[in-house]
């Protein structure tokens, strides 16, 4: 029998730690599947952050370096600084990149750092619990908003792509989301340009991706990517911020 | 090789490029400026060719080092005590995930934003532990110039020997004061992945040779993590041993010894210098190392025949007292004298306390 798909070498044979239905296993497959079509796995240096996906370093099958909760920047930055022929990207949530660690994505951007971000954004601390995010939407139950987001209490969600394409140094800047087979591989599409755009030797480049937490979210796995397609993509409008490439 | 004259920060900074140091990361903070000042035109000159990053912050500045220190290369950065608060978690996290690269803290007085002068009040912070964890660093204190240009010499062999930071604790003196200096050669650093094989220095899954580098923190299972702390404390025992420095100056003879530790045991000297002339014999053990610190060395001139007191002197409320304490243990006299803060201890103060102490 043919063999019609095989997992990517770039990707360990280990069992994964993530909950049914989370975003994160698309997302690193997807990361991998791009690397390795880029034949660049030898040159690849991820940085794992703090949070759900902070076993990311069993995950990826090739040199990871862990990062303290938000710093994934700062790290992937003396990275580059060292290596810069590697291809260096962090790998970051949304409290992770958008709450403790704004300043250091804000200034890779603003230095227009030639490292890739990819921002998993699901609305929620998943790791330590289902606490309110910056990014949680308005009206959104967390366990630190048992009555749901107040916008006039703690303020309105952030949208980092918007934010961060006012930048100059920011390269390329785009959402994306795993709600559908169709936007997953436009997802795919997007973060091999940005891997393409860094070994291009181009400037700071992030991808968000719009993920799911059906355990913290309290759905189903059917449910909860339901209510990205409903909820999350009506307050983070899909699609390219900014191309430095296509201007 | 002629001595030259030189501010103790540029010479701080010039001593680290000649012992290989392409990569520094700093945010600015008095009295330790000029150090990245210095860099940040050095390091783009021909022959050096390294990297000099302003961050947005000593805690971006520590994360930058770390993620260099992890490719292989000879990083650091400098602050003062208020940056190197701000520091610490990088640095636990550095000794966690067993990360060389060296730390320089020009001390200032605290606690808080505290003043810009020189202080000494960072003495716990740098060997007690200022971040979380059990971890140690070897972290010197030299008390001059020339001394520091030592110390950055012995600092990255040791802290790629050992696989942990090294912090030099000088303060705002020291990186002020311009003294005649001489500088060791350019020595050029490569990075030899057979050395370090635990460095990101790129793998290839597809023709995998060796273990690819997996660079953390992290141990989330207590028997891994007791690995690690196994693997740690067993390193601090051997440097606890083998790497103590000090100097011991005008001990023969001596009734009283005084500890003291960088610009201060200057300071102290002098008022040694002087009682000496006037037949009063004072001896001082000076720690260079103040992690691992010289406990023995210490024990030992304290206790040495005809020793009747020790006084400690320093530039805060007495924090490398509770070190000269253990080291003593009770069996001599242990007598303190300093100042919190900024606030220098004179010759005539030093020279007073011991003259009281001989009274007594």
């Amino acid at each position: 029998m043919a063999i019609e798909y095989k997992q990517t070498q770039l990707l360990t044979d280990v069992p994964r730690h993530y909950c049914p239905g989370c975003g994160h296993g698309i997302i690193h497959r997807l990361v991998a599947e791009a690397i390795d079509e880029l034949d660049a796995g030898a040159k690849a240096v991820g940085v794992s952050p703090v949070g759900c996906s902070v076993f990311a370093n069993n995950y990826f099958n090739f040199d990871m370096v862990n990062a303290l909760h938000g710093r994934a920047p700062a790290v992937g930055t003396g990275i580059k600084r060292a290596r810069p022929d590697a291809l260096v990207f962090t790998y970051q949530g949304d409290g992770d990149l958008a709450s403790i660690g704004a300043a250091e994505v804000v200034h890779a951007a603003m230095r227009g750092e030639k490292i890739t971000t990819i921002f998993v954004n699901n609305a929620i601390y998943g790791m330590t619990g289902g606490q309110m995010a910056p990014t949680t939407l308005v009206g959104q139950k967390t366990a630190t908003s048992p009555n749901g987001r107040d916008a006039d209490w703690c303020g309105s969600p952030i949208r980092i792509c918007e934010m961060l394409s006012t930048l100059e140094g920011a390269y390329y800047i785009a959402r994306v989301a795993l709600d559908t087979p169709a936007h997953i591989n436009q997802a795919k599409k997007t973060i091999k340009q940005a891997f393409k755009y860094q070994l291009e030797g181009k400037g700071y480049c992030l991808i968000e991706v719009l993920s799911t937490c059906p355990t913290n979210w309290g759905m189903s796995p059917v449910e909860a990517m339901d209510w990205l397609s409903e909820n999350m993509i009506a307050y983070y409008p899909l699609g390219v911020f900014k191309d430095k490439g296509a201007m | 090789m002629a001595k030259k004259l030189m501010k103790g920060s540029e010479a701080i900074a010039e001593a680290a490029i000649r012992n290989g140091c392409r990569f520094f990361f700093g945010y600015p903070i008095t009295p330790q400026t000029e150090i990245p000042e210095y860099f940040s035109e050095r390091m783009f000159e021909e022959e050096v060719h390294g990297c000099f990053l302003q961050a947005e912050s000593e805690i971006a500045a520590i994360n930058m080092v770390y993620g260099a220190a992890s490719t292989g290369v000879r990083a650091m950065t400098s602050s003062s005590s208020p940056g190197i608060s701000l520091k610490q978690e990088g640095i636990s996290s550095l000794c966690a995930a067993e990360l060389p690269c060296l730390i320089f803290n020009i001390m200032r007085g605290g606690p808080g934003i505290g003043s810009i002068q020189a202080g000494q009040g960072d003495y716990f912070q740098a060997v007690k532990g200022g971040g979380h964890g059990d971890y140690n660093m070897i972290t010197f204190a030299p008390s001059s110039v020339q001394e520091t240009i030592n110390c950055i010499g012995q600092a990255f062999p040791l802290a790629e020997k050992y696989r942990m930071p090294v912090m030099i604790c000088a303060d705002g003196i020291i990186a002020q004061m311009m003294e005649p200096v001489e500088l060791p050669e350019m020595q050029p650093y490569e990075v030899d992945p057979a050395e370090k094989p635990w460095a990101a220095t790129g793998w290839d899954p597809k023709n995998p040779v060796g273990e690819r580098a997996n660079v953390t923190s992290l141990y989330v299972e207590t028997e891994q993590l007791d690995v690690l702390s196994a693997r740690l404390q067993g390193r601090y025992a051997i440097i606890r041993e083998t790497e103590p420095q000090w100097e011991a100056y005008n001990m023969e003879n001596a009734e009283i010894v005084v500890t003291a530790f960088g610009t201060i045991a200057r300071i102290a000297k002098s008022v040694i210098d002087e009682l000496k002339d006037e037949g009063i014999n004072v001896g001082m053990l000076r720690p260079i190392t103040i992690w691992p610190f010289p406990y023995d060395a210490v024990r030992e001139a304290a206790t040495q025949p005809g020793v009747k007191a020790v006084l400690d002197v320093e530039m805060n409320a007495g924090q490398m007292l509770e070190d000269v304490k253990l080291a003593i243990n009770g069996a001599q006299n242990v007598d303190f004298f300093g100042h919190c803060g900024s606030h220098l201890p004179t010759v005539d103060e030093i020279r007073e306390k011991i003259l009281s102490m001989r009274e007594e």
